[in-house]
């Protein structure tokens, strides 16, 4: 697919509207330090996208190319994207849902396992656009990941830079790529503002530092599908995890951008937002009711995916938050590691923590009556399981070996399995 | 002894190129009205036009975030050191 400047004009400061040429690499207002946002021709790209040409395109996040801030062709993350949007049923009934519940279902995105891949096929191709040979990330786990995978296909040289107690997986999965893995010995933050002074210093491409006004964009194919999938509808409710608090942004973007080009009928998403308690400076705000973001110093929690205390996009989360009329919930762990269970017994989906926290924030919100149990639900479940193994360690005891006869497994079945009587591989809730 | 002022790069060319300015006043708001006064155009880097400090501003007394004190009107005294410091974006 081919392109040009035509959809997207500038980049524009979001609190004080100044715009800056889309041709400088910029993401901080000169002015007031606020974040620029992507601006777009709304018009052209009205006149371009209709339902019949999206759908006519590949099943990737790149059918909705007008709306995403690259210039020319997709050089980075061609096949990203078009995950399954499934209608969980066992799920719903467990959760005493009435009217619908749907997975949107990132644990199986290409080519990492995580919606961060979406993100990353935008911030990479633009850096190429821009002539960096060199990209970076700070990252709790899965961005790594994705930029180190994306990196490698597109032979770009690949720095991450990880707080030093990640899962193992997870440093793992950003390491066979051959990118150089950084563990900085504190949290997320410091790791965050350390790579801020390395964008400076060494004009690297980072996807969420300098590249960010282009990396966030890439969020909204998550909303865009949501739509498209629902059959070009919106849904009355969207849970979605919160680490800086970006992706909820941008699924109500997404959701406003659909409307605005009269891609779907008017209808209003209320928005939730799940952190962990451990690390839920968000959802505090929400729950408070107001704007100011208290910082958490030191995070404690698994879901080491979204332990960032000092979110950078946490005042437009909880804002939008609170004007759709959602709320927010911040499940303990014993909860998130119920919440993954749940969604893999009902639905065989096996989710990361982050994951685990959507479903257990969801549950806690149908239970307390701040979700309709009787309303379209979609729950944003951002990353695969196998990459926080770690959490579920002490859940599940193995049957001891049987000899591999019938006689053998006749009383394994009798006296365990059949009855349902052992806890062992059985399901840990009622 | 006056208020200590650290002003960060991107704001350094309002000071002539000075990285820490001597301040003075009662709150945080007078403080930074008497900058704008010794250094013309700094004073709508950090507020709005509502008097508000910007919100990716962050101003630390003493280390702590000012938005935890008393905001705007925080107190500040002669041997107090306030740091201007552009928030950081990302993650």
């Amino acid at each position: 697919m081919g392109g040009s400047t035509k959809f997207f004009t500038a980049l524009r400061g979001r609190e004080s509207g100044r715009e800056y040429p889309i041709n400088e690499v910029r993401y901080v207002c000169e002015f007031d330090f606020g974040p620029l946002e992507v601006k777009y021709d709304y018009d052209a790209i009205k006149a371009a996208l209709s339902r019949e040409v999206i759908q006519s395109r590949a099943p990737n996040m790149w059918r909705y190319k007008e709306l995403l801030p690259i210039e020319g062709p997709v050089t980075v993350g061609k096949d990203v994207g078009f995950t399954p949007l499934i209608k969980a049923k066992r799920l719903a009934e467990r959760l005493g849902v009435t009217g619908e519940l749907w997975i949107k279902n990132d644990t199986v995105n290409y080519p990492t396992l995580s919606f961060k891949d979406r993100v990353v096929s935008v911030a990479l191709s633009r850096s190429i656009e821009l002539g960096y040979k060199t990209v970076a990330c700070a990252s709790t786990g899965n961005l790594a990941n994705s930029v180190a995978a994306n990196a490698a296909a597109a032979g770009l040289e690949c720095y991450v830079f990880i707080p030093h107690d990640l899962e193992p997986g997870k440093v793992l999965g950003s390491q066979v790529f051959g990118a150089h893995v950084v563990p900085i010995d504190g949290p997320y933050d410091k790791v965050n503002r350390l790579s801020s002074e390395i964008a400076d210093k060494y004009k690297w491409a980072f996807a969420n530092v300098n590249l960010r006004p282009y990396y966030s964009e890439g969020s909204k194919t998550m909303g865009f599908e949501i739509a498209e999938q629902l059959g070009w509808k919106l849904p009355d409710n969207v849970v979605v995890p919160m680490a800086s608090g970006s992706l909820l942004g941008k699924v109500e973007k997404a959701f406003k951008e659909l409307k605005l080009l009269g891609l779907v009928d008017d209808h209003h998403t209320k928005t939730y937002g799940a952190q962990a308690e451990g690390c839920g400076p968000i959802v505090e705000a929400v729950k408070k009711g107001t704007d100011l973001i208290r910082p958490v110093e030191t995070p404690n929690t698994i879901v080491k995916s979204l332990a960032i205390g000092n979110p950078a996009d946490g005042f437009y989360a909880s804002r939008g938050i609170q004007d759709s009329g959602g709320f927010a919930e911040n499940p303990t762990d014993p909860e998130t590691v119920e919440g993954i269970q749940m969604l893999a017994e009902c639905e065989g989906v096996f989710a990361e923590t982050a994951g685990g926290v959507t479903v257990a924030a969801a549950k806690r919100m149908f239970e307390s009556g701040k979700l309709d149990r009787s309303e379209c639900t979609v729950l944003c479940i951002t990353g695969n399981g196998l990459k926080t193994k770690e959490c579920l360690e002490g859940q599940y005891t193995s049957h001891t070996a049987i000899q591999p006869n019938l006689k053998a497994f006749d009383v394994l079945y009798d006296e365990v399995l059949g009855t349902s009587k052992g806890n062992v591989g059985e399901p840990a809730l009622t | 002894m006056a208020i200590t002022v650290l002003i960060p790069t991107p704001l350094r060319n309002l000071t002539g190129e000075n990285d820490t300015v001597d301040g003075s006043g009662a709150t945080i708001a007078e403080l930074f009205a008497n900058l704008e006064q010794a250094h013309p155009g700094i004073g709508e880097r950090l507020c709005d036009e509502a008097g508000e400090i910007r919100r990716f501003v962050n101003v630390y007394l003493n280390q702590e975030d000012i938005r935890f004190i008393d905001g705007k009107d925080t107190a500040v005294n002669d041997g107090d050191e306030v740091s201007i410091v552009p928030a950081i974006a990302g993650g």
